[in-house]
């Protein structure tokens, strides 16, 4: 009756609900035996009198104090499982999880981010922190049995750990037009190893631009920072405008040159030391182990998007690719 | 004839009245501007009872575009997502706002209660008209609106959906509005019916439970109603002006929208079943010809209901967003429900055993409600039940749940109760053959449809798909074929309550050896009701062969 069990909620939850089903069962077949026992055994007979019992408070008082007694302690045993919903341990897995029409976008906290494709690792609390972006949602997974609204402009969460590694379900449960039977997310859990693998590939949303690097390059000048000091339009910032920058030649402040091709705003991005545009502050960080391999060529392909010859100038990355595999990693 | 089970044939010991309140005037006129209860509970009926068809047929819709998962028969798209939408939503306004709230106390309980109570008529006569062509406004909106585009937003209206879709919510919501005064009349109405005109000697428990049970509607309908009206008005300004209630995109609340339409929308789940309770509570003391068993404790009941039913808006929104505190305090007094609710049950029972019971069909209804109402009833325990309901809630289990309560709840009461008062509205019999067969297939159709959401929902089904797994499509196929068997059902009832009008086969005043006042006159009632000013003697329910005088 009840689907899968995959997290630690279920146990709970199944053993409530059927001991509900199991009273429902025995109150339904007592009321039904009733009705129908009745219905024979004092089926009609022209002329037989029937007694006048207006009423017999004892038994009156018992049926309503017992189902009473009854109710308080489902009540308790309700309320009991619902305080462990509301609370998820501080040291869970925080994702952030944005619904809108009719998608989910999941965030990890490094930053990766999915959508409609939801990975955690197994049997570690995990705390799902959710907004909308436009009209209410419901996050729902039946086999973990926890749910909750998602509501615009507000943050509500719901928590859970996953004992059961595989494929689960994320779907919509609150109506939300056209696609809301279609707003459904794979939910894969899966081991310690595989999940860090999945973060180091930076989740799966960048797959979607492989073939479009500068959007995706567009997306992590946002993102990553960039924006704050390096403007689009020509305008000057912290640091240099990207507009129209690749393939120019660049004075540095030692006085030589340096063409900006792909090699020059990688070593920008992790040694932003070494090379200082003349009339800049060496003040940029280093994103060393801070972007991803496709990211970085996603923002190389940006950048030269940006010159006064789109396709013109130094070669840049049409593609987006997987980091190399590290040593180790193979070897497993 | 044949009625071996029970009392045999039943027919007239009279001739009908020559000037009925259906024949003293006549004309379209006539009708048009009468201030008759009875005349103005027949057009209730009529009224009612079309919304039901109409809101039925789109049932009949939602059922046949679930049979497969993408909603394919024979190989071609029954309906698209958006049409599904906006069928599950006039399915929902229609039978909601149109059919369930006026059913029994503006169609039945306009005809029924004055008789009940000795009394002429209504305390306002104009009133009651003016409710009913509030009524016929809201439902010419309701339509114009369906014409115009339909809207899909689901019966509850939720921001900010609702705020920002197309289709022409404004004007459903604006017909919303005035179907709530129209309610609000009846309920003024009715009220202050049964505190001024009872019967000499009708105190206020010697009064019919059926009585009780509208009054206590009325209640309702005056005190919450009018918190959908400003509701439904809020939700225009908002759509209309921009002005941010309810949108959080221009500084609105969308939990405040679910808190107003709820702090209506749950007493009038007890607008629903209360007067459902009430018809029953006739039934089988007159069926089982044995005084009711606990008559307090049923009046008392329908009472604590109503005012319960003002308290536990909030579960419907335990993981809506509202606070967990205020959550377990609903939850808390949602469980308080269930006691009035048994008390009735177990009333119901007792007064079933030993009795001298005959299954007419009103009885069968009766009987069916007992069943299916138990089911709705503790299922209702597993959605108030916290950390169930969080798995449960918004799935095909409520979906499951709202229907065992308002229809195999409200709707088989009122079944029953239109048989039940049926020779006394038009002075004919219907075929009582054909009204078992057909109780039964409405029972047995009912089950199968609904019987399996349940299991659908368990399962993780949520409400309001057009599309779903294909895990699922066994249960959905299942509950179709269920669909079209109560349809058949219904079918039937339809057809041998109409031939009776046309193939006359009158009826006598009492057919069933009732109890109470509307039985003392004659069948159908003259237009002034009664001869003369109807006197109680006896309390209602009283079965002992002896005259008591109380």
């Amino acid at each position: 009756m009840l689907p899968a069990q995959g997290s630690h909620f279920a146990g709970e939850v199944d053993f409530i609900y059927m001991g509900l089903f199991w009273l429902s069962v025995v109150l339904f077949l007592g009321i039904t035996g009733m009705a129908v026992w009745c219905c024979i055994r004092f089926r009609y007979k022209p002329g037989r009198a029937t007694p006048h019992i207006t009423h017999n408070t004892v038994l009156e008082i018992v049926w309503s104090v017992l189902p009473l007694v009854l109710c308080i302690a489902i009540f308790f045993w309700g309320v009991d499982g619902f305080m462990k919903f509301s609370v998820a341990p501080g040291d869970a897995l925080e994702i952030q999880v944005t619904a809108k029409k009719w998608l989910w976008q999941f965030e990890y906290p490094d930053g990766s981010r999915t959508i409609n494709d939801l990975h955690i690792p197994v049997n570690k609390p995990v705390r799902f922190i959710m907004t909308s972006e436009d009209v209410l949602h419901d996050f729902f997974v039946p086999t973990m049995r926890v749910k909750n609204d998602i509501i615009p402009n507000r943050y509500t969460e719901v928590w859970f750990t996953p004992t059961v590694l595989g494929p689960h379900h994320v779907t919509c449960a609150e109506y939300c037009g056209k696609g809301h039977s279609d707003m459904q997310a794979k939910l894969t859990v899966e081991t310690d190893a595989e999940f860090k693998k999945f973060l180091e590939t930076g989740g799966t949303e960048w797959e979607d631009y492989r073939g479009k690097p500068a959007e995706w390059g567009k997306l992590q000048w946002d993102r990553k920072g960039c924006a704050t000091c390096h403007s689009l339009d020509g305008k000057r910032g912290q640091g240099p405008s990207w507009k129209g920058i690749w393939g120019k030649k660049e004075k540095l402040q030692d006085g030589s040159e340096v063409l900006v091709d792909e090699n020059y705003v990688r070593e920008s991005m992790m040694l932003p030391q070494a090379k200082i545009v003349a009339g800049f502050d060496p003040i940029m960080p280093t994103f060393q182990g801070l972007l991803r391999e496709h990211e970085i060529q996603g923002l190389i392909a940006f950048i030269k998007s940006l010159g006064d010859n789109p396709g013109g100038g130094p070669p840049a990355p049409t593609t987006l690719s997987l980091p190399e595999p590290s040593k180790q990693e193979s070897k497993k | 004839m044949e009625h071996a089970l029970t009392t045999g044939k039943i027919v007239a010991d009279k001739p009908r009245p020559a000037k009925n309140y259906l024949n003293e005037t006549s004309g379209i006129w006539s009708w048009m501007t009468t201030v008759d209860h009875k005349r103005l509970g027949i057009m209730y009926l009529v009224g009612v009872l079309s919304a039901f068809l109409v809101g039925g047929i789109f049932a009949l819709l939602i059922r046949l575009s679930l049979l497969t998962p993408s909603h394919t028969l024979f190989g071609k798209q029954l309906l698209t997502a958006e049409a599904y939408n906006k069928v599950f939503t006039l399915h929902g306004v229609i039978m909601v706002f149109l059919f369930i709230i006026p059913s029994v106390p503006a169609a039945l309980g306009n005809f029924c209660l004055p008789l009940m109570l000795g009394a002429k008529d209504v305390a306002f006569p104009r009133l009651n008209l003016a409710s009913f062509y509030l009524w016929l406004t809201g439902a010419i909106m309701a339509i114009t609106s369906m014409v115009l585009g339909g809207v899909d937003t689901g019966w509850t209206f939720y921001t900010p959906y609702s705020t920002s879709t197309g289709g022409t919510v404004g004007l459903m919501t604006m017909s919303v509005f005035v179907l709530g005064f129209s309610s609000i009349f009846t309920g003024i109405n009715f009220v202050s019916t049964v505190h001024k005109l009872r019967a000499p000697g009708m105190g206020w428990f010697e009064m019919p439970l059926f009585v009780w049970g509208i009054y206590a509607t009325g209640v309702i309908q005056v005190l919450a109603t009018p918190v959908i009206g400003i509701t439904m008005v809020l939700l225009l300004l908002e759509r209309v002006f921009l002005i941010g209630i309810f949108d959080p995109r221009i500084g609105g609340d969308p939990v405040l929208f679910q808190h107003f339409f709820w702090f209506y929308s749950h007493p009038a789940v007890y607008i629903m079943i209360l007067p459902g309770m009430a018809i029953i509570s006739e039934i089988i003391p007159t069926f089982s010809r044995k005084t009711m068993f606990g008559y307090r404790a049923i009046a008392y009941s329908s009472v604590g209901l109503a005012l319960l039913g003002f308290v536990v808006w909030g579960h419907h929104m335990f993981v809506a967003g509202q606070s967990q505190l205020a959550t377990v305090i609903f939850s808390f007094l949602t469980f308080l429900v269930a006691i009035p609710s048994g008390v009735k049950v177990f009333n119901w029972l007792s007064t079933m055993y030993k009795g001298n019971i005959s299954l007419e069909t009103p009885m069968c209804y009766a009987v069916s409600f007992l069943l299916l109402f138990a089911i709705g009833g503790l299922t209702g325990i597993f959605l108030g039940t916290l950390s169930v309901d969080v798995h449960l809630t918004d799935t095909y289990f409520v979906v499951a749940h709202f229907h065992y309560v308002m229809m195999g709840g409200t709707v088989i009461a009122f079944i029953g109760g239109l048989h039940y008062w049926w020779p006394k509205m038009t002075g004919r019999m219907y075929n009582e053959t054909w009204g078992r067969i057909a109780c039964s297939l409405v029972f047995i159709g009912f089950n199968m449809t609904f019987l399996t959401q349940f299991i659908l929902g368990s399962r993780g089904m949520p409400r309001r798909y057009a599309n779903y797994l294909d895990q699922f499509q066994p249960l959905h196929a299942f509950s179709t074929v269920g669909s079209w068997v109560l349809g058949l059902g219904l079918f039937i009832t339809a057809g041998y309550l109409l031939a009776s009008l046309r193939k006359p086969m009158d009826a006598p005043d009492n057919p069933w050896g009732g109890t109470t006042l509307e039985w003392k006159t004659s069948s159908p009632p003259i237009t002034h009701n009664f001869e003369e000013q109807p006197v109680l003697e006896r309390a209602p329910y009283d079965y002992r062969p002896e005259v008591t005088h109380v």
